[in-house]
């Protein structure tokens, strides 16, 4: 009937067990049986079930304590608690350590079998309400991606071509860019939408961290490993698993992760039972990987398995044309964020930010974007809102030479290109900015 | 090669042109001949005092352990009231994917319910066990649908609902045309 839903029968007394197995199995659910909570506790350890039904009085450990070791297993499953005897304390301190329900053995055959729909419909309405939500966040991720430049447009393409594919993927960009968003919109585009998409910032983290975040550890792994914990990569089974900052991951890591992408099996931090996940790998590098390879910093064989498909993102200099459409879209969403009225943006401001190189790229611009709304007149963003003129350091910037050119440019600009006004606040003469202009052949955009 | 047959083994009075039209419709069903059996197992070894019926379990076990060929399918009839320790009662039970089941006509009839006796709807309620814990030994699971006689039944007012009929799906699925 429900061939998907596993239960779990944990009681001491056979005929029990055997009785429920029965009744189960012609109800064509995947029974699984007990003896005792150590046994039962072992099985959860390899295998997730549905519902567990759990006798109360058991020797040893009892039905209670069990249904506490599973919660700091951070297993999902429903847990119905049996007893031979009815005892409202003992009921309301199981329904309080958050079992789904108890029941009084003998059961009445409709009872149970009421119970147990119940108890599956919660599962299949957990499931479904997982699913939708999934698919929201899949609609907002696709219309975060802003653009309708030539160079963006062709890296959604690319993303439409790919995403049904199960291939490895390297998203490279500056950073900035919205790699993750891209890598977002992959997996909400894919077959595995409805599965989860794991983010893993390697960057972040150091080597022994990170083995453990994506692999997991058992109990007792290391000091401070109370419980057992899911690693990355088998949270991300059935869907995607985001690796950004690729190129800053340890040699020893880039020889286990080859592994794990050949084998699709890993094996937990401190464990011994080899697990398999099925997921789709997707790396985000701010680095060329390429060049890397030629270094000898990163492994050959790694990069071609993580290399099938290679999405390049180009930095925001190069798709100016996207600053408009940009900029109304994050005064939006933070007008919005701040509960303010739409604000409009002075052309000017707009015709600046195009001139300007992003080092920051787009996150720089939202940025901007948000300090002005916070800082400005909450009536128009201004030229004098954006940070231009004292915070934002140009890193591109390497001679005396470029820095003088740049920063007559900047002024030049800001007096739009009145010479009088420009040499006054340079503190020169109208025919040194001359000079100057001819040497570096500055011209205005307008 | 040997063809299966089913046999139905009457445990108590249950009267001769009774069994005969069960064993006529469990024939038609399954499309295997069906054979009638009398049988006097001691069934006050399966006595509980305590809940004063008769275990379930230990009954199927039993008949199960009974030496037959494994051509043949036997069901248990009864007129006694079943129970397994997990349950407060049963209609019948069967080894799925074996050879014994065991049906009771105890908790079918109206009386228990304190309506009229109504021996027609208590032949069509049997015919139903019978047939749904003989379907279980042949493998099948609860059914869906709703008219299909595999469609779990835990009151006697659903038994009513469903037909005497296997669906197409589970006739399919073990192969009976």
């Amino acid at each position: 009937m429900d061939g998907n839903i596993s239960i779990l029968i944990v009681d001491d007394e056979a005929s029990v067990r055997d009785s429920l197995y029965n009744w189960f199995i012609e109800d064509g659910y995947e029974v699984a049986r007990a003896e005792n909570a150590k046994q039962a506790l072992s099985i959860l350890e390899s295998k997730n079930f549905d519902i567990i039904l759990a006798d109360i009085k058991m020797p040893g450990m009892d039905g209670l304590e069990m249904h506490r070791r599973i919660r700091s297993l951070n297993k999902d499953s429903i847990v119905i608690i049996m007893t031979a005897f009815a005892c409202v304390i003992t009921a309301v301190q199981a329904l309080k350590d958050g079992a789904y329900d108890y029941i009084t053995k003998p059961f009445d055959p409709d009872d149970l079998s009421h119970l147990i729909r119940n108890a599956t419909s919660q599962i299949s309405l957990k499931a479904e309400n997982e699913a939708l939500r999934n698919k929201v966040v899949s609609l907002e991720n696709v219309e975060d991606i802003i653009g309708n430049s030539e160079a963006m447009v062709k890296v959604l393409n690319e993303v439409g071509s790919v995403a049904q594919s199960s291939s490895p993927i390297i998203i490279t960009g500056e950073s900035g860019t919205g790699k993750e968003l891209i890598a977002k919109a992959i997996h909400s585009n894919s077959k595995r939408k409805f599965s989860p998409l794991v983010s893993v910032h390697c960057g972040a983290l150091t080597e022994s961290l990170l083995e453990s975040e994506l692999f997991g550890h058992e109990k007792g792994a290391f000091t401070g490993a109370m419980f057992n914990r899911k690693g990355r990569f088998e949270m991300a089974d059935g869907g995607t698993i985001f690796l950004d900052e690729i190129a800053t991951i340890s040699p020893k890591m880039q020889i286990e992760l080859l592994r794990v992408l050949e084998t699709k099996t890993f094996v937990r931090v401190g464990g011994n039972k080899e697990i398999t996940s099925d997921f789709r790998v997707i790396c985000a590098t701010n680095k060329d990987l390429n060049e890397m390879v030629k270094n000898g910093d990163f492994r050959e064989d790694l990069y071609y398995r993580l290399n099938v498909v290679d999405i390049k993102i180009p930095p925001l200099r190069e798709r100016i044309e996207d600053i408009p459409i940009l900029v109304d879209h994050f005064i939006k969403i933070h007008c919005t964020s701040m509960s303010r009225n739409i604000i409009p943006i002075d052309q000017q401001v707009i015709k600046r930010l195009e001139s300007y190189d992003f080092p920051g790229n787009i996150r720089e611009l939202e940025n901007m974007i948000e300090r002005a709304i916070v800082i400005g007149n909450n009536k128009e963003i201004r030229l004098k809102d954006l940070p231009f003129e004292k915070d934002i350091v140009i890193s591109t910037i390497e001679s005396l030479n470029d820095l003088e050119k740049k920063h007559i440019l900047q002024i030049l600009n800001k007096y739009d290109w009145n010479i009088s006004r420009s040499s006054k606040a340079l503190k020169v003469d109208r025919v040194t900015l001359y000079n100057k202009i001819k040497k570096y052949d500055l011209k205005s955009t307008n | 090669m040997d063809e299966l047959s089913i046999l139905l083994i009457s445990h108590g009075i249950l009267k001769k042109d009774f069994l005969e039209n069960i064993a006529k419709e469990v024939s038609r069903e399954f499309r295997f001949p069906v054979y009638i059996e009398e049988s006097q197992i001691e069934l006050n070894d399966f006595y509980d005092p305590i809940r004063r019926q008769y275990d379930g379990n230990g009954i199927l076990k039993e008949i199960d352990s009974s030496s037959t060929s494994t051509l043949v399918k036997k069901i248990g009839l009864f007129r006694i009231d079943l129970f397994i320790p997990i349950l407060t009662y049963i209609f019948g039970q069967a080894i799925l994917n074996g050879n014994t089941g065991i049906a009771s006509l105890y908790r079918l009839r109206n009386e228990q319910y304190g309506m009229t006796p109504d021996d027609e709807l208590l032949f069509d309620r049997f015919t139903k066990v019978v047939i749904h814990e003989l379907g279980h030994s042949f493998g099948l699971i609860h059914c869906h649908v709703p008219t299909c006689v595999m469609r779990s039944s835990t009151y006697v007012e659903d038994i009513d609902q469903k037909s005497q009929h296997i669906c197409k799906k589970c006739r399919a699925s073990i192969g009976i045309n």
